[in-house]
C-alpha cells in the first residue's frame, strides 16, 4: 500500500513536470514579446531590453524553464550578482507582468474563495444527489422517481451562467434576500461570507447534482440485479440492510470515482461560477491572466489547477483500493 | 405426518413486453427431512424459478405466483414478505449457482457469514464471527481462523461453494435449496461438494431440492426426482422408478443419450431431436410433442395438455403423457430398455 502510493505520488509528479515544460514553453514560443507586455505603455526600446534582463529572458528556453522548476523548489534569485537582485522564495513561480506581484502570492490570495465554493457546493450537491437518486431507485417507476429524474434531465441540461443569473435576479434583486455577490474572507466576517456564497453553491449544486443523482439511480438499480443481492435477500434480511450494506455499498464506488475528480477539477478554478458571481477566484485570476497574456501567472495557474486533479486522481485511487477489496490486493 | 415441504399447484406467471409467460405451471410435490428431491431439466425449465418461489423471493416483484407452498406448516404464496423473511435463512436457505457472484465482493467470507447467522439469532457480533469459523470449518475449508477475513476472490472455486454452503447452513435451516450447487466446479471438486451436502444432512437432518441437469448427480444423491420440461412436471416419482422404469419419452431420450463406457465407442452418441422451447411461444398441447419420436394420436398430443397420472395407484410414480400404459411399456421395453 505504501509502496503503491509513493509510486503514485511519483508518478504524479512526473505529470506535472510534463504540463509545466508544456505551458512553459507554449507561451515562450507564441510570437508574443514577453518583455513588451510587462513593458507597459510608456515604452521605450531601452526599457525593453532592460527588462529582458531582469525577468532572465535572455536565456536560452531550456535555462529558463530549468531555472523556473528550480525556483519551484528551492526559490531562485532574479540578477543574481548584481544591485538589482531580487530574491523569490520557494515555490517560486515568477513574477505577473501586470502587477508586479509573486504569483504565489496571488494564487494563495485567490484559493479560499475558490476553496469556498467548491467544498459548499459539493456538500450540497452529494446530500441533494445522492438522496434523490437513492429514493428514486428504491421507488423506481413510482411518481416519486419520475419526477426527481425529469428534474435532474432538465437541472443537467441547463447552464451555470443561466441558472445563475436567473437565481441572482430573483434572491438579489427582486426579492433582496440576499447580498450583493462577491467574497469576504468567513473569518472575518463568517454571516456575509455564507450569505455570498448560498447562490455559487446552490447553482453549482443544482447543476451537479442532477448528473450524481442519475448516477447513483443507475448503480443502484444496476446493482439490485447481481446476485449477491438476492443471496442477500435469501438470507433473510431487511430491506433496510440490503439496500444501505449491499446495493448502496457496490453503488458507491464509482461515485467516489467521479466526485473526486469534480472537486478537483472544481478547485483548480469554477471559473463559469466565479465569473457570474463576481468572486475573485482562481478561474477568475486565470481567464484575466490570459486575456492580458500575464504569462506567469498563466502558467502558475494552470500548473495549480493540474496539481489539484492530479492529486485528486491520486486520492481517488487510493480511495479505490480501501473502498474495492480486489484492488487493494492485487 | 406431511411432509416438511408441501408444493401445491405451483404456478409461476412473468407479464413481460412480449406476452405472459407461464415459467411454472402447476407443480405438486414434496420434501420430507432428511430427504433429498433432485429437479431436473433443461435451462430456462422452471428449475430456478420454482426454488426462488419457495423461499418466496418473487414478492414485490412482477412475478404472480399462485398455489399453495407449505414449509413448515407455514403458507408462503399468501404470506406477506415480512412472514417470509423470518422463514428465509431460518427455516429454509439457498445456495446459488455461482458462487462468485452470489457473495458479496466487497465483504469478508466471515461478514458474510456472521450476517446470516446474526438476522436470526440474538448474538453479538462476535458470537456470530465465531460461528462463522466454526461453520467454515465444518464445509472443510482449512485454517478457517485465518481464511475467515478473506474476500471471495481469494477463495477458489470450490472454496467459494463451501463457503455458500456455511452461510446457508449457519442457522441450521430445515430446507436447504440447492441450485447446480456444483455446476461451475471441475469433477473432483463436484464429488466433493455433494458428499459435504449428504454428510450435513445425515447430521443435521435437513431436507434438500437439488436442482441439477446432471442426471448422475441425483441417481448419486436424490431420494425422488422431479422431471421438468417447458415448466411443467412431467415425470415424477422416487429415483428407483424414475431412472429404472422411466416412462416418459423426455426420460427415455434424457437416458438414452448418456454415453456408456461399455458401449461400442464408434457408434454416435444418441441425441433428443430439436430445440428446448421459448417460454414465450411454448408449443400447445404436450410441449415436447414437436421432439417426441412416439407421437402416436398426433392431434391430441398437439393439441390436448396431457394429465400427471400416477402410474400405480398408491405409487408416487407419476408421468404426464397421452400414450397409454401398454404400448408405454412395451416401448420402453423394447426399445428404450436395451439401450440403457
Amino acid at each position: 500500500m505504501l509502496k503503491y502510493t509513493l509510486r503514485r505520488i511519483v508518478s504524479g509528479t512526473l505529470v506535472l513536470g510534463i504540463v509545466s515544460a508544456i505551458v512553459f514553453s507554449i507561451f515562450y514560443i507564441l510570437p508574443s514579446d514577453p518583455a513588451r507586455l510587462a513593458c507597459g505603455k510608456s515604452c521605450t526600446p531601452d526599457l525593453v531590453a532592460r527588462i529582458q534582463v531582469a525577468l532572465e529572458l535572455d536565456q536560452s528556453l531550456p535555462v529558463q524553464y530549468g531555472r523556473f522548476i528550480k525556483g519551484i523548489f528551492v526559490g531562485r534569485t532574479y540578477l543574481a550578482n548584481t544591485d538589482a537582485a531580487r530574491e523569490c522564495g520557494a515555490p517560486c513561480l515568477g513574477y505577473s507582468y501586470q502587477t508586479d506581484q509573486p504569483v504565489t502570492l496571488l494564487l494563495m490570495d485567490r484559493l479560499p474563495a475558490t476553496l469556498s465554493i467548491a467544498v459548499g457546493a459539493s456538500i450540497l450537491w452529494l446530500l441533494i444527489g445522492l438522496s434523490s437518486g437513492i429514493l428514486s431507485a428504491l421507488r423506481r417507476g413510482t411518481w416519486i422517481d419520475r419526477t426527481s429524474q425529469g428534474f435532474a434531465l432538465a437541472a443537467a441540461s441547463l447552464q451555470i451562467y443561466f441558472v445563475g443569473l436567473i437565481l441572482q435576479f430573483i434572491f438579489v434583486d427582486k426579492l433582496a434576500w440576499l447580498p450583493m455577490p462577491g467574497y469576504t474572507s468567513p473569518f472575518d466576517y463568517p454571516l456575509d461570507w455564507a450569505k455570498q456564497m448560498v447562490l455559487p453553491w446552490v447553482t453549482l449544486a443544482f447543476l451537479l447534482s442532477a448528473i450524481y443523482s442519475r448516477l447513483t439511480r443507475s448503480g443502484m438499480i444496476e446493482t439490485m440485479g447481481e446476485d449477491f443481492v438476492r443471496t442477500a435477500r435469501a438470507k433473510g434480511l431487511s430491506s433496510r440492510d440490503i439496500n444501505i450494506k449491499h446495493v448502496l455499498r457496490a453503488a458507491m464506488t464509482p461515485i467516489v470515482t467521479v466526485f473526486g475528480l469534480d472537486l478537483g477539477s472544481l478547485l483548480g478554478g469554477a471559473v463559469i461560477t466565479e465569473y457570474v458571481f463576481n468572486i475573485p477566484g482562481l478561474g477568475k485570476l486565470a481567464t484575466e491572466a490570459v486575456t492580458n497574456l500575464d504569462l506567469p501567472v498563466v502558467t502558475g495557474t494552470v500548473l495549480f489547477a493540474a496539481f489539484f486533479i492530479i492529486t485528486a486522481n491520486i486520492v481517488v485511487d487510493l480511495l479505490y483500493s480501501v473502498l474495492d477489496p480486489k484492488v487493494r490486493l492485487s | 405426518m406431511s411432509a416438511f415441504l408441501e408444493v401445491k399447484n405451483l404456478s409461476v406467471v412473468f407479464p413481460t413486453d412480449d406476452g405472459r409467460v407461464q415459467a411454472v405451471d402447476s407443480l405438486s410435490f414434496s420434501v420430507e427431512k432428511g430427504k433429498t428431491l433432485g429437479i431436473v431439466g433443461e435451462s430456462g425449465s422452471g428449475k430456478s424459478v420454482t426454488s426462488l418461489a419457495i423461499l418466496g423471493l418473487q414478492k414485490g416483484t412482477r412475478a404472480e405466483v399462485t398455489g399453495e407452498i407449505w414449509v413448515d406448516g407455514k403458507e408462503i404464496v399468501s404470506a406477506t414478505e415480512s412472514e417470509v423473511r423470518k422463514l428465509r435463512g431460518k427455516a429454509m436457505s439457498m445456495i446459488f449457482q455461482d458462487a462468485l457472484a452470489a457473495l458479496h465482493p466487497y465483504y469478508t467470507v466471515g461478514h458474510q457469514i456472521a450476517e446470516a447467522y446474526l438476522v436470526h439469532n440474538n448474538v453479538s457480533k462476535k458470537q456470530a464471527f465465531a460461528r462463522a469459523i466454526e461453520m467454515l470449518d465444518r464445509v472443510g475449508i482449512p485454517e478457517p481462523q485465518k481464511r475467515v477475513n478473506d474476500y471471495p476472490h481469494q477463495f477458489s472455486g470450490g472454496m467459494r461453494q463451501r463457503a455458500m454452503i456455511a452461510m446457508a447452513l449457519s442457522c441450521n435451516p430445515s430446507l436447504l435449496i440447492a441450485d447446480e450447487p456444483t455446476t461451475a466446479l471441475d469433477v473432483t471438486v463436484q464429488a466433493q461438494i455433494l458428499e459435504l451436502l449428504r454428510d450435513l444432512q445425515k447430521e443435521f437432518g435437513t431436507a434438500i431440492i437439488l436442482i441439477t441437469h446432471d442426471l448422475g448427480v441425483v441417481a448419486e444423491t436424490a431420494d425422488d426426482i422431479l422431471l421438468m420440461y417447458a415448466g411443467k412436471q412431467i415425470e415424477y416419482g422416487t429415483v428407483r422408478d424414475v431412472l429404472q422404469v422411466p416412462q416418459h419419452p423426455y426420460a427415455w431420450g434424457l437416458l438414452t443419450s448418456i454415453p456408456r463406457l461399455t458401449g461400442d465407442p464408434n457408434l454416435p452418441l444418441t441425441a433428443i431431436q430439436g430445440a428446448p422451447p421459448s417460454m414465450i411461444s411454448v408449443p400447445s398441447g404436450c410441449a415436447f410433442h414437436p421432439r417426441c419420436n412416439y407421437v402416436e394420436k398426433a392431434d391430441v398430443c398437439a393439441t390436448r395438455v396431457p394429465e400427471l397420472v400416477a402410474i400405480e395407484s398408491g405409487k408416487s410414480h407419476s408421468v404426464r403423457c397421452h400414450m397409454d400404459s401398454e404400448l408405454r411399456q412395451r416401448i420402453f421395453s423394447t426399445q428404450v430398455k436395451p439401450q440403457l
